[in-house]
């Protein structure tokens, strides 16, 4: 029971000062978890982190789940899971109730747009590095434009093309490697 | 029943979202279509909020959208329905597969789907810098008179002092957020 509630803590205050998310939390989670406690291991962690990026969902998430299972299993995985979104769920609920009842207060609503420009220009700077590493060849260029003119042009829901890329990717894989082999 | 729909319709996002909280961006957007629970411009809000405030942005995301749609009860609904996959998931991979992404299959997949992804990503972008610089994400209803110069230069400025300083992304988004107020944007 003590080791469950340090496992919901502990998540609850990494989710609670981390920004951004994803590899945002990496060199916080390797002192906490690695350095201070000796849960994992450094290798572990970077597992972690690559399997949690190949997964469906949220990439913190998966890693506290990971740290959880390897530490109490099942119920360890649901309690830092539970931990990393706590701090989300208050902070967003009291900025979404602000915003909702102060939103027509002019002031606010141009710090709001202050604030999406200066996201757009952080975004931009994430697709970018994204896309380095996602069109590296012809295949994956192709791709890349199809869906773009698809998701312009079409209402086809976001689901279909994860499945036909994923599917795309699978068969591309099979007949390069019977390529190869000849 | 708006309390299971959330937490279907966000553990779907969970499932199919995979990449990280940006991935998160083209459901949501699907979802304003389908739903209307919420509009294009509370999804540029969503982000701001998101981006600037502690804690995953997808989990942030979908509170947010969840609290929006039905209050605190669906912002609750919302996280657990995303979260879920995420922890059937993993706990199936840790459990039977530790080398999972050293599977020539996983690559494989991976390969066709991060172009697939990104590309999705690019057009949220798209929208929200059209957003940012005309007014609207309507591509074809843009017009010159709806040129939001200000916002404009004030975008030129932040991309250029991001690759100039290398700060935490907090300070540029604290900064924009100020020169939003005084700027009257």
């Amino acid at each position: 029971m003590n080791r469950l509630l340090e496992l919901y803590l502990l998540f609850w205050k990494l989710g609670s000062v981390t920004f951004g998310g994803g590899y945002a939390m990496l060199p916080l989670l390797q002192r906490e978890l690695v350095e201070k406690r000796g849960w994992v291991t450094d290798e572990e962690m970077l597992d972690y982190f690559a399997i949690g990026q190949s997964t469906p969902g949220v990439i913190a998430v998966n890693v506290a789940t990971f740290v959880g299972y390897k530490r109490c299993g099942v119920i360890g995985g649901i309690a830092a899971t539970l931990g990393m979104v706590t701090s989300p769920l208050i902070i967003i609920t009291i900025i979404a109730a602000f915003i909702r009842n102060f939103a027509e207060i002019e002031l606010v609503q141009h710090a709001l747009n202050g604030l999406t420009v200066g996201v757009s220009a952080l975004i931009i700077q994430a697709v970018y590095k994204m896309l380095r590493g996602a069109v590296i060849d012809l295949p994956t260029l192709i791709v890349y434009l199809v869906t773009l003119a698809m998701v312009f042009f079409t209402a086809v829901s976001p689901v279909y093309f994860v499945l036909a890329g994923g599917v795309i990717g699978l068969v591309l894989g099979m007949y390069q490697k019977k390529g190869a082999g000849k | 029943m708006i309390y299971l729909l959330l937490f279907v319709e966000f553990f779907k996002v969970g499932l199919f979202a995979i990449g990280g909280g940006l991935a998160t961006l083209p459901f949501l957007y699907d979802l304003a279509d389908k739903y209307h629970w919420f509009t294009a411009e509370t999804i540029g809000n969503m982000i701001a909020v998101s981006e600037s405030t502690p804690g995953p942005i997808g989990v942030n995301m979908a509170t947010y959208a969840g609290f929006t749609t039905a209050g605190v009860p669906g912002a609750l609904c919302a996280t657990l329905g995303l979260v879920t996959p995420s922890i059937i998931v993993i706990l199936v991979i840790a459990k039977f597969l530790t080398k999972f992404q050293d599977n020539p299959h996983v690559k494989d997949v991976f390969y066709g789907l991060r172009p697939a992804v990104t590309a999705m990503i690019t057009v949220v972008v798209i929208q929200l810098v059209l957003q940012t610089f005309f007014g609207t994400d309507d591509i074809f209803a843009l017009s010159l008179g709806g040129l939001q110069l200000p916002s404009i230069a004030l975008f030129c400025v932040l991309v250029l002092a991001m690759l100039k300083i290398k700060a935490h992304p907090l300070y540029f988004l604290a900064a924009s957020a100020a020169a939003g107020m005084l700027l009257k944007l």
